[in-house]
């Protein structure tokens, strides 16, 4: 138990992405309104692109931007300790490219279902369901 | 030109998606001929790239020229050129099929319609050859979206399913993001081929374990592995013909491609089955959601109804005979992957024409149908031998090596589910068959001199139905080549 609160303090990235990714999953599960389902998913993808991010960080690493004649001058060898992992970033590039792509898709589905049936809010919709089949 | 081929089997329906939107302002009747133009290319392109494999082994495929582990390489081997060729057969005679549906339907958006049916394609067909993981989860995301679209077409509930597939399916690709990412923490890359070279330096780690797990999670909402299969039955049932023939025989299908790249080639053998619980617990699932799949297909009233649920159980075939981690479970769970989608295509395309005519497909409304649409009639009995798995058709001789995975294994609970499953695929089968055969013809008004009268579906959509039975008894017949020739060359070695 002694060894755990260090742990967690210095893991606190690994914590928080997995906070994010379950407030978004229970939105996903618990919410009743369509768009609030959608935002719940929004910020489970939000909570992996910020683990994606924070993997890349390195302690004392800076922008990894190679400036004329090298980092520490001369011609030399680049020290990839010194610069941050840019390839974690690039792929949430194409990751948010998705996240928002999806978000568009999910937000023109619930317009068609709330011309369909007047309202966001599932239990609603299931009872209307219910009501058209049980005629 | 051959040299290009694997990059021109993603390009070419990538591409005349973008032609053939812009077609649907200019001409709306040439989008029609062009998709089946592309993919009629595609699929050419395909059988090239199956023939070079078989003749020269597998092949490497550079993107612009940068090699790995920097660059995205293509690579089709032994395990995904049968698969490739499969995708877009399938793509094709179902759009052959799809096209009064097409028309009747999306007359006015055909050119958006068409271009959605090609970027799901190049979705897929990007999966199943691309050889770095990453790469994989953006194409799955294309395939997927595209999917969502296909189905929220539909009339009715449609959208409302797609919107709850669109959750459990984001839910399912994000957790294999993750997964990446632990992949990425432990190895340092993301080529597939470069993580297998170093997984056995780290047999030992828990971080990897961890991926593997959250993967395998990811890919099983995506697939619709028993407690995760919620959204499959509403958005396949609901959604509009031309597009569930496409995404049914499909999506689960190359998902489960995924996984046997995934454990084969990327975590290797030695790796995936290293943990017996996990294995174990796999198979139990798998077992779960064949008897689950068979008994809920069997309180449906609806024949669309009835097919997802049969996928539902076909699913857990696969994915139980790839856990047991043997080389016959692993061999039927690949040569299942070809014939289920065959068996799915036929099943959904004979729906299809049933629909088409009928306007229904409620079991009471098939009274009589093998005096109307006999031929229709004819290739839905072929698919269902299929299911069943009877011998010249190929679903016998998949299923044959997933019993014998489970018996090799002492794993009798799956053997026990499979049987199970074909004895309530027959007891589905034959209700249908005699309501569709018999009950006419005991209502005793003295019909019997004249029968239903003959009124077959139009000849795009029997011709390909036609041609997909047929496919199955010759896949049934040439199912040995097959696996010596193909499935057993990319089983890599380790594998009992």
């Amino acid at each position: 138990m002694t060894d755990l609160l260090p742990l967690m303090a210095a893991k606190y990235n690994y914590w928080i992405y997995t906070i994010l990714m379950m407030t978004g999953l229970y939105a996903m599960i618990a919410k009743n309104n369509l768009v609030k389902k959608i935002i719940g998913m929004n910020i489970f993808q939000t909570a992996i692109i910020l683990f994606y991010v924070s993997i890349a960080y390195k302690t004392g690493g800076t922008l990894p931007i190679i400036m004329e004649g090298g980092h520490g001058g001369g011609h030399g060898a680049i020290n990839a300790a010194d610069y941050i992992n840019p390839l974690p970033h690039t792929l949430m590039l194409t990751a948010i490219v998705v996240s928002v792509a999806t978000m568009g898709v999910a937000l023109a589905l619930a317009i068609k279902v709330y011309r369909q049936y007047g309202t966001l809010e599932e239990d609603d919709i299931n009872h209307q369901i219910r009501t058209q089949a049980g005629q | 030109m051959t040299h290009h081929f694997p990059a021109l089997l993603i390009i070419v329906p990538l591409l005349s998606a973008l032609i053939v939107s812009a077609m649907g302002w200019i001409n709306r009747r040439w989008c029609f001929p062009l998709a089946v133009a592309a993919l009629s290319g595609a699929l050419a392109i395909s059988v090239g790239l199956l023939t070079q494999v078989m003749a020269t082994g597998p092949i490497a495929y550079k993107m612009a020229g940068w090699s790995p582990p920097i660059g995205i390489t293509y690579v089709i081997d032994y395990l995904n050129a049968p698969i490739l060729v499969v995708i877009l057969a399938v793509a094709l005679l179902n759009l052959i099929a799809a096209k009064t549906w097409i028309e009747k339907d999306f007359s006015e958006k055909i050119g958006a319609y068409l271009a959605l049916y090609l970027l799901f394609l190049s979705g897929m067909v990007g999966i199943v050859s691309t050889g770095d993981a990453f790469n994989l989860y953006v194409l799955l995301e294309i395939g997927s979206l595209t999917g969502y679209a296909l189905i929220g077409l539909g009339k009715e509930r449609a959208p409302l399913s797609s919107l709850n597939y669109l959750f459990m399916g984001t839910i399912g690709a994000s957790f294999y993001l993750l997964g990446i990412g632990y992949i990425y923490i432990a190895t340092g890359t993301l080529n597939m081929a470069d993580i297998a070279s170093m997984i056995p330096q780290l047999a030992e780690s828990s971080t990897l374990f961890l991926a593997l797990i959250i993967c395998m999670a990811g890919l099983f909402v995506k697939m619709a592995l028993f407690p995760m299969h919620g959204w499959l039955p509403n958005a396949y049932s609901n959604a509009p013909s031309a597009s569930a023939g496409l995404i049914a025989p499909l999506t689960t299908k190359v998902m489960i491609y995924a996984m046997v790249r995934l454990g084969l080639t990327v975590f290797t053998p030695q790796f995936t089955f290293s943990r017996g619980m996990l294995s174990e617990a796999i198979v139990w699932v798998a077992v779960a959601a064949i008897i689950a799949g068979s008994l809920l297909a069997l309180m449906q009233r609806r024949l669309s109804r009835m097919l997802t649920y049969i996928i539902v159980a076909e699913v857990g075939y696969m994915v139980g005979g790839f856990w047991l981690g043997n080389e016959a479970g692993v061999t039927g769970a690949t040569l299942h992957i070809i014939n289920d989608a065959a068996m799915t295509l036929t099943l959904f395309l004979a729906v299809s024409a049933i629909t088409w005519k009928l306007g229904s497909d409620k079991f009471e409304d098939l009274q009589g149908l093998f005096g109307k649409m006999p031929f229709t009639m004819m290739g839905f009995v072929i698919a269902a031998l299929a299911v069943i798995g009877i011998p010249p058709t190929c679903g016998f001789f998949s299923k044959w090596y997933l019993i014998t995975a489970g018996i090799n294994a002492g794993q009798w609970a799956f053997v026990g589910a499979l049987l199970f499953s074909s004895l309530t695929n027959a007891v589905l089968f034959f209700r249908i068959f005699e309501i569709a055969f018999f009950e006419p013809f005991a209502t005793g008004h003295g019909h019997h001199d004249h029968g239903p009268t003959f009124s077959e579906a139009p000849l795009t959509m029997v011709v390909p139905l036609i041609v997909a039975a047929i496919s199955l008894i010759a896949l049934g017949l040439y199912s040995g080549d097959i696996v010596t020739k193909l499935i057993q060359l990319a089983i890599p070695a380790g594998i009992a």
